[in-house]
């Protein structure tokens, strides 16, 4: 019996912080767009961020994409060859990715490489009170240090997942058409009559958007709110790629229920 | 040393503080004047770095008033408290250097964000700072090729870059060597007096600070238990001041933790 409560407890002392770290990040999200337009009108802040978090991690998603898309390519080739019309081979690789795959995997490395930077990067500045520094010299650390980085991975993340897609439609085309000898012409015709531009590619687009502005306000609110020491910087990177991870899973599922439903 | 004069530039009246339940200020009654250098010491723990929050506006009191040049910091608004720091340096324990940034950046920070001067008298006014710390040749080096006593520097030179009126240190002299130790405290009077500026120093080194400060206060368990000159200090006979300042094991400042007397626990009573 005593179990039973103290379990029961535990999982109500679970749900309440869980719900009270929620308001306390969506607090934080309206105090950094409240401090976004003064560093926005600092770009150059953006820019720097958009290349750390956005150039440094086009080559692990540029050889990633590659891959994905030779496996698709081999995979749809084996399955659609049994009904006969291993031409639709392009359209499958296409679809898989600009619906999902794109979004989705880019969204996942985006977390482990550049949002688990962006944690350790204000989590470290909080520990050796760089955050207090700066705040102590009449500059807000929410304008100069979290705005930027936030909007530099809102950014980066549609042009990753973009950048994904396409080096997947080449792997996938790579091995389809050189290597399996399917017919380039339908290959590319089939993709280009199947795939719309508002259904497939304007909602993978609205989906790596979503991805992007969730992995980034996880990644700067546990790097802001993370305890001082190595090693609550250490739990803070986890919990960064474990939410992130998380949430863009639940996310794809609850954005993908409202787009493609019944089509 | 540059005579006091009469305005204080940093007052605190019956200042009470407490983080939840546990009180760490009761009563303190504090005053700095203008061009004045003050240290305030004690033990580790005993709230000199929350006194030096509330001064700076990281905290605000529970109740009694601290003023910062005749404004109560705990009533302003972020914006005012945004503009009190702008005339206000602070050298935080260990420096506090952008890691990211070059010696130079870190010192070109605050001109940086809070002035629109040209590039060149960027580059000049953080050349004078850095050449007032000796650091002059150092510019171009990042943050982890200092070693700790020039980073110190590098760090007073970022907070008096903006030519502030107060200087905040929180233990400007952990963990230096002497010699280090003997530079950062001679830098630190200089440039106070240099600047016209006033300073507030939270340490626990009792035999520099009585060299380069005006006043003390002594701070143990929340209040404020003496305060004097460095001369007044020296001759104390007030047991706190004489175990302090001579660093005694045991005094006023227990050496033992609480815990149940030894006798019992011999005697096999204390299970």
């Amino acid at each position: 019996m005593n179990g039973l409560l103290s379990a029961l407890r535990t999982v109500g002392a679970m749900t309440i912080d869980g719900i009270w770290r929620l308001g306390f990040a969506t607090r934080f999200l309206v105090a950094v767009l409240m401090h976004s337009g003064q560093s926005l009108r600092r770009v150059h802040l953006t820019i720097r961020e958009i290349y750390f978090s956005g150039v440094l991690s086009l080559l692990i998603i540029v050889v990633s994409g590659l891959f994905v898309g030779l496996v698709l390519g081999l995979q749809g080739y084996d399955i659609l060859q049994r009904y006969g019309s291993s031409e639709a081979v392009g359209v499958m690789v296409a679809l898989s990715l600009l619906r999902e795959l794109g979004p989705v995997v880019a969204g996942l490395l985006f977390a482990s490489r550049a949002g688990s930077a962006v944690t350790a990067e204000i989590g470290l500045m909080k520990a050796t009170e760089q955050l207090k520094a700066m705040d102590m010299m009449a500059v807000n650390p929410l304008a100069r240090v979290v705005a930027p980085r936030f909007w530099g991975g809102v950014i980066s993340m549609p042009l990753l997942a973009a950048m994904f897609s396409t080096m997947g439609i080449f792997g996938g085309w790579l091995i389809a058409v050189p290597v399996i000898g399917v017919d380039d012409g339908a290959f590319w015709s089939q993709m280009q009559a199947a795939v719309d531009f508002r259904t497939d590619v304007l909602n993978g687009v609205i989906k790596s958007v979503v991805f992007g502005t969730a992995v980034s306000l996880i990644a700067v609110f546990e790097g802001y709110d993370c305890q001082p020491t190595a090693e609550g910087v250490s739990r803070a990177i986890t919990r960064t790629v474990v939410t992130s991870s998380l949430a863009i899973l639940a996310l794809d599922f609850v954005l993908t229920s409202f787009m493609f439903r019944g089509q | 040393m540059t005579p006091p004069s009469d305005k204080p530039l940093v007052s605190l009246r019956d200042v009470h503080f407490a983080y939840g339940e546990r009180v760490v200020l009761s009563g303190i009654d504090l005053t700095v004047h203008r061009g004045q250098l003050v240290a305030i010491m004690g033990g580790s723990g005993c709230g000199k770095t929350t006194l030096l929050r509330l001064i700076g506006g990281q905290l605000t009191a529970g109740s009694g008033a601290v003023e910062v040049a005749g404004r109560d910091v705990g009533r302003m608004s972020e914006r005012e408290l945004y503009a009190m720091r702008r005339r206000m340096g602070m050298l935080f324990q260990f420096g506090a250097l952008f890691t990211d940034m070059s010696v130079f950046e870190n010192v070109a920070f605050p001109l940086r964000e809070h002035s629109a001067l040209p590039p060149e008298l960027v580059r000049d006014l953080v050349l004078m700072k850095l050449e007032a710390v000796g650091l002059r040749g150092a510019q171009a080096m990042r943050p982890g090729e200092l070693s700790g006593g020039m980073a110190r520097r590098v760090a007073l030179a970022r907070a008096v870059a903006l030519d502030p009126m107060l200087v905040l240190y929180d233990e400007p002299f952990a963990g230096l060597d002497p010699i280090s130790l003997g530079i950062v405290g001679q830098l630190i009077r200089r440039l106070n007096d240099a600047l016209g500026a006033s300073s507030v120093m939270v340490t626990h080194d009792v035999h520099e600070s009585l060299e380069i400060v005006d006043y003390i206060y002594f701070v143990s368990n929340g209040r404020i238990v003496a305060r004097g000159t460095p001369d007044e200090i020296r001759a104390s006979t007030d047991p706190f001041v004489h175990q302090f300042v001579n660093a005694e094991a045991d005094g006023p400042v227990p050496f033992h933790y609480p815990a149940t007397p030894i006798e019992a626990l011999l005697a096999g009573e204390a299970q």
